[in-house]
């Protein structure tokens, strides 16, 4: 028994399992991390992130193969050749799709960490206070003033570049220096403020990618190519920053290929006693132990260990006396959009792959504007001269075609909306349990859709990114409303929320289970609403907060 | 590609400029039906690269398709990317283009002449761009659009199209958002 007893368990390893595993050990305690997948070794393990294109037999495409292992990866963009080993197994992991919810996941040591799209902002008391001001589902526990310092000290460690703004609705952080808009994102920038009287910004992105050297990481350098994993650590990920961290301290024991399949409740302490695993290699199972759990499993993981952590007292699962427990589901609802020409500077091009694009923030139903919609949306974009996969009408083979597209073509613009879903209860998961997954274990079941309010947004995402594409000059402006089907995103959020009352949420202001007050949930499930923009840094805020809190009352005796 | 890239290229999809967009997006097209098994032998990707050539043709600046060994990507990415009707349509379309050939100049396009070829190409080229405009939603696309397409990617992506042909930095090190550009400077490969 003592040889499996830790001072903390952290379920997980990505963006917040690694932040818990590194706060926790940090703070001294003797800490296993326990993840599903296989290790992946930083730089050693990115076996493609130093292949030039021609290594690649498709040059990154999708072959008919792969479409067929990866059903539902094969829905957008993910499924490619440079960076399958970081997707999660679809035969081996199935779920259920009640309605079509597009799940893609990251199976392996930094999770999603690895693959994530880096992009890094605070949210804002216009999102904290929204749902108590609206009267939508239940309110937020915490306030932007509580999470703040956790922003700044997360920030901090983890490197995210940006510009100092000032806008109320994405407050400014701890920045490293800015990436550079090109030419012509500074001048469609120029033209927005002006049109709109600076009551619309667009600004450059802000990602976790290191512009100067930091916390002995190296810089970025400009390759584009993060999801492959970072040879150089230039951005941030568990293997990059959090996980080296926390072995430092001596502190960490990193368990892979461990399923965990339930937290052990002890009803007489009315507290977790630690995990059952189950090896994913050897199909054995394990018990470990531990006075405090963080589950960091990602959203709708996480919700499926508590969920499959049922006992008499919670039949439901762990967490559910709720009954909220698996309810609430978001994601943000992206696929629209618009794109248009910038006629001119044929005489200025770019050096570099900047891995990062401009973003505009949220404008709707914010100081005074008042649509038939709650809430809004931001966008992401970029400008950049097309290249050699142009069409060229007047050219069609031959020695003058290869010559012409030898030469950059004229410069695009494309704006991407990402748009809030509201917490609706309806939203859910469950678990099946007429269907299970390799080692036995039952599945989830995913039933989640767009409403009203979504839809109605989603026009507004369109018409607006066209308008303020015109009113910046490009040419040739066309909107797009495309798949808007929940999950692809890639952001869930909710299932395990956060909440004043025990009644009606899962988890107190401190992320403590309130049904077992030595389990934190710290994921995208801890989410009471969704927000509009990027939510990876909120977690890690929130994790880095958690552990503070629960080291403190284990300090008090009181876990 | 990842998400910021997908955004961009749903806009020049949009814009209808973009050769081989569905690779870009979605890959193949209908992608549930079964791959056939089928087989190139090196005269076929010998025959390939001649048509390649005559798409992108070695030209003062640089090496052409053939070079860089387009022929034989293109016998890859038909044999594992594409669908068991387009292989058909490509493979048949293989065969009618020698066909056309042999109609319009009484010999083999392996033994045709470069201006020939060319010609041929051309008007073959015309016949795929009518096409593409006319087809209906779920209607294949002409074979010599994909054999077009798969000239492109393979040339433009392959290290002699990436370095000689275009410019190619594996490690730029640094970003610079407004850098004079003139006529003639080559585009960045990637």
């Amino acid at each position: 028994m003592t040889e499996n007893t830790y001072d903390a368990i952290v379920i997980g390893s990505g963006i917040t399992g690694g932040w818990a595993a590194k706060e926790l050990t940090q703070k001294g305690l003797k800490t296993l991390m326990l993840e599903r997948g296989r290790n992946v070794e930083h730089i050693k393990d990115y076996v493609n992130a130093t292949k030039d294109p021609w290594d690649f037999p498709h040059r990154g495409r999708r072959t008919q193969q792969m479409i067929k292992d990866y059903p539902v990866l094969k829905r957008d963009y993910p499924l490619n050749e440079t960076n399958l080993e970081f997707w999660a197994n679809e035969k081996d992991c199935p779920y259920t799709e009640v309605k079509r919810f597009d799940w893609f996941r990251g199976y392996q040591v930094g999770g999603r960490s690895l693959t994530w799209g880096r992009q890094s902002y605070r949210w804002s008391d216009f999102d904290y206070e929204a749902n108590a001001k609206e009267g939508i589902a239940v309110d937020w526990p915490i306030r932007y003033k509580d999470i703040a310092p956790w922003y700044s000290y997360v920030e901090k460690f983890a490197g995210i570049n940006g510009s100092k703004e000032g806008l109320p609705q994405l407050p400014d952080g701890e920045f490293l220096p800015a990436m550079e808009m090109n030419c012509v994102e500074k001048e469609v920038a120029k033209r927005i403020k002006s049109h709109y009287k600076s009551s619309r910004s667009m600004i450059i992105g802000r990602t976790a990618n290191l512009t100067a050297p930091h916390n002995d990481r190296t810089n970025c350098q400009y390759r584009n190519k993060c999801w492959l994993g970072c040879p150089f650590g230039a951005y941030f990920s568990t293997q990059s920053a959090t996980l080296p961290a926390a072995v430092a301290t001596g502190n960490l024991t990193l368990r892979p290929f461990s399923i965990v399949t339930k937290i052990l409740y002890d009803k007489d302490t009315q507290k977790a006693k630690g995990v059952e695993v189950l090896d994913a290699e050897t199909n054995k199972t394990y018990e470990y132990y531990a006075k405090v759990v963080f589950v960091c499993a990602s959203t709708l993981n996480s919700t499926w260990v508590l969920m499959n952590s049922a006992t008499d007292i919670w039949p439901g699962g762990l967490g559910s006396s709720s009954g909220e427990l698996g309810h609430n589901l978001m994601d943000h609802h992206l696929g629209v959009g618009a794109s248009g020409q910038m006629e001119g500077f044929e005489d200025r091009y770019y050096y570099g792959r900047r891995p990062n694009g401009i973003y505009i923030p949220r404008f709707r139903n914010l100081f005074g504007d008042k649509r038939e919609y709650l809430r809004g949306f931001g966008y992401q974009g970029s400008a950049s001269r097309t290249g050699w996969a142009r069409n060229i009408a007047e050219l069609n083979i031959g020695a003058e075609l290869k010559e012409a597209l030898t030469e950059p073509g004229g410069w695009r613009m494309g704006l991407g909306g990402f748009g809030e879903i509201l917490p609706y209860h309806e939203n859910k998961v469950t678990l099946d349990k007429t269907r299970t997954d390799k080692w036995g274990l039952n599945i989830l079941a995913i039933d989640c859709e767009l409403k009203e309010n979504e839809l109605k947004m989603r026009k507004d995402m369109a018409d607006d990114a066209a308008e303020m594409l015109e009113a910046a000059g490009l040419k040739e402006v066309r909107s797009w409303d495309g798949d808007g089907t929940p999950g692809r995103g890639i952001h869930e959020m909710g299932t395990a929320r956060m909440g004043r009352d025990p009644k009606t949420s899962v988890l107190n202001a401190h992320n403590q289970v309130w049904d077992c007050k030595n389990v934190f949930v710290t994921d995208g499930s801890c989410m009471t609403s969704a927000n509009c923009v990027n939510p990876s840094l909120t977690y890690m805020a929130m994790t880095a907060r958690a552990v503070d809190y629960a080291v403190s009352e284990l300090k008090k005796n009181n876990l | 590609m990842n998400r910021r890239e997908a955004i961009s290229a749903v806009g020049v999809l949009l814009g209808g400029t973009i050769i081989g967009a569905e690779f870009f997006l979605t890959g193949c097209k209908n992608s549930d039906k079964k791959t056939g098994a089928i087989a190139f032998s090196k005269e076929d990707a010998a025959y390939l690269d001649e048509i390649a050539e005559t798409i992108l043709p070695t030209t003062a600046s640089s090496p052409g398709a053939k070079a860089a060994e387009v022929g034989s990507f293109m016998t890859v990415m038909v044999t594992d990317c594409y669908d068991e009707e387009d292989q058909q349509i490509f493979l048949a379309g293989m065969t009618s283009l020698d066909k056309s050939c042999k109609q319009k100049y009484s010999s083999s396009f392996m033994q045709t002449a470069p201006e020939q070829r060319h010609a041929l190409l051309v008007e073959l080229d015309k016949e795929q761009v009518a096409h593409q405009k006319n087809k209906k939603g779920d209607e294949r696309s002409h074979y010599f659009r994909m054999m077009k397409e798969l000239t492109l990617l393979g040339y433009f992506t392959s290290e002699i199209g990436a370095t000689k042909a275009l410019r190619y930095m594996e490690s730029p090190g640094h970003y610079d958002g407004d850098l004079p550009y003139k006529k003639g400077d080559k585009a960045w490969a990637t």
